[in-house]
Order: C-alpha cells, then structure tokens, then sequence
C-alpha cells in the first residue's frame, strides 16, 4: 500500500519522458519553438503562444531526405509566417505579411543537418500516421487536383500545383517530397487529432476524396512525378 | 511536554502526507492541463481561425483573398449581414457554406470550434456588423 504512490508517480513520469529520448539528441535550441515530445497542454492558449509547429510526431511525418536538404536552406513552408495571425497586418487592399515579424529558421551545416534529420525521423507516432492510411492508388491524382484545387477548397490557405492557392497554410507545391503519403492523409482526416485547435479545418471527407487529394499531393515536388 | 511526545508520532506522519501534497497537484496539473482554463475572448478566436480569410479588418480581406476564386463575407457589412439570421450564420460556421447555399470555400468548423464558441462567435459578429437579426 504504501508503496503506490511513488510507484504510481515513477510509472507517470515514464510516460511522460517516453519518446524523449529521440528528442534529447537534438539541439536544445530546437525545443524552444517546437514541442519534440507530445505536449500535455493542449489548450488553445499555448497554440497562440508557441513559436513553430509541434515536430513530435516528425519520423511519422517528414521524408529524411528533404529534411537534411531544408535544414541546410530553410526556406519558409508558410508563405504568410508561423502562426500567420502574428505575422499579418492590415494591407491598403487585403492583409499582407509583415516580414519584420518572421524570424528565418537557423541554417545547419551539412553534418549538423543529417544528425538532426536522423533524430527528427526516430519520433515516430505509428497510432496517429497508420501505416497504409493512403493506400497507394496514385489513378485518382487528377480527380484529387480537381477536389484540392476546386471541389473540397484547400486551394483557400494553401499553394498547389504552379504555387496557386492561400498563404496561411503550408505551400504543398513540393509536398510529394516533403510530407510522407500516409501523414498528408492522416494529418487530412482529422487535423485536430494531432494538433488539438489547429487552424485547418476537418473536413468530414470520404476516403476516396482523402485518396484522391493524397494521390495528387504525394507526387508534387518529386522529380518522378507524373 | 508529555501532549507533544505522545503527538509526535501522528504529526510526523501528517507532515509527510503534506509533503506529498504538491506531487500530487503536479501530476493532476500535468493530466488535466485545459481544468479551470477559460477560452480566449472570442475576437482572438475570430483572429485563429476566421482572419485568414475574412481579415483583420472583418471586411473580406484576410491574407488569403488574391488566391481566392470568391471574396469572403463582409461581416461590417450591416446590410448584407443584417439580412442573415442568427441560425444561419451558426450554420453556416458550424458545417460550412454549402450548408448554406453559399460558397464550398467556407470550411466546416464543427470540429474546431464547440457549439458554445459558434454562438459566442455569431454574438460577436453582431457586434462586427452592427446589426442584428
């Protein structure tokens, strides 16, 4: 009996230390705008307050290799900043980017870059990415170009094919070789599942709509692209 | 002198649950992190989620709009806005334009905002609008 609470308490802090491992051979830097392990606080409170998106489900997400490519030359993902609610302000005809609130991400030299990737690919999230979410049929990429760009509305806040679409979402121009197939469909289905509050609305879409829209998405920005 | 010796024990072991105490009020914290957490005000809801494409101005002119096939809603507009009751623009928030007859453009946000929020959020509008319906 007397033994419980402590044990309960060692048995909470596993579990709240577990992923942190992967998560400790990056730089510290790196935790003082991401989330590297699943964050307790899930209020809307601290989505309006962090600096960067949560990476603690980035071995689910990313492709290694562009990963060590980007943090080499971190061009921004979000053409109006990281959230674009600080990084907006009133224009004379819409609102625009307020570039003096963009903060560029840190630049790595090649070794540095690689060793980062390696940590960022071993968080993985297998129950919030299953494996074989897009299952592969990449026919419907044209129905999922049309779904993407005219029938579901995601051209709205993000960039597609020819960098047409939004500014407040990620550009997926090249989200064939940055985001993993079976992330965009999963992260598609419920984006709150991940990140609880996100601003991308879920959209209640039927799979093959989710197949479709991962089938033209996966294949923009790789060169086998058909 | 003898009260105390014969208290010792009991207190002794009272102190050690107290320690315990602030252990315990972590781990509930660490567990239930949103308990006693009020919403933001709901224009900086508005400004979350809205803004991107209705603007800061609430005019129809969020960073979004020089990508957008159809211009966002106008919430100052009084007319406009004065002619659409209260349960359709609850609707049209809550499970999009289409619902509405009106643009696929406008997401559903059913799965984001609660009920409660979308109420508040058609209260605000009023106030955005000046009008009421």
């Amino acid at each position: 009996m007397k033994y419980k609470l402590p044990l309960a308490t060692a048995v909470l802090t596993v579990a709240l230390l577990s992923g942190a491992h992967a998560a400790d051979k990056l730089d510290a830097s790196c935790a003082s705008c991401h989330a590297l392990t699943k964050p307790t606080d899930t209020s809307l409170d601290r989505l309006m307050s962090r600096k960067g998106p949560d990476l603690w489900y980035a071995g689910s997400k990313f492709n290694a290799d562009w990963l060590v490519a980007w943090l080499q030359d971190p061009k921004p993902i979000r053409p109006a900043g990281y959230p674009y609610f600080k990084t907006t302000m009133e224009g004379s005809d819409h609102d625009v980017v307020d570039p003096s609130k963009i903060t560029p991400h840190p630049k790595l030299a090649k070794a540095a870059a690689e060793s980062a990737a390696a940590a960022l690919m071993a968080l993985k999230a297998p129950d919030l990415v299953p494996s074989g979410t897009f299952k592969g049929d990449t026919a419907g990429a044209r129905m999922g170009a049309l779904s993407f760009t005219k029938l579901r509305g995601c051209i709205t806040c993000h960039q597609g094919e020819n960098g047409q679409g939004g500014f407040s979402g990620p550009e997926l121009t090249n989200a064939g070789a940055r985001l993993q197939p079976d992330f965009i469909a999963a992260y598609t289905i419920d984006p709150q599942h991940f990140d609880p509050h996100i601003w991308m609305p879920t959209l209640n879409l039927k799979d093959q709509d989710i197949q479709r829209i991962t089938a033209y998405l996966s294949v923009q920005g790789r060169g086998d692209k058909k | 002198m003898s009260t105390f010796a014969k208290n010792e024990a009991p207190a002794s072991r009272s102190w050690k649950s107290l320690a315990l105490l602030p252990a315990l009020v972590a781990a509930a914290l660490l567990l239930t992190p949103e308990i006693g957490r009020a919403d933001p005000p709901i224009d900086q809801v508005y400004n979350v989620y809205c803004a991107q494409c209705h603007g800061l101005k609430r005019n129809g002119t969020g960073v979004n709009l020089p990508g957008l096939s159809v211009r966002p809603r106008d919430h100052t507009d009084s007319k406009g806005m004065g002619d659409t009751p209260d349960d359709e623009l609850f609707k049209a928030i809550k499970d999009g334009g289409l619902a509405v007859n009106k643009s696929v453009l406008m997401p559903t946000w059913g799965a984001v905002l609660s009920d409660k929020q979308i109420t508040e959020m058609v209260k605000y509008l009023r106030t955005v609008c000046h009008c009421g319906k």
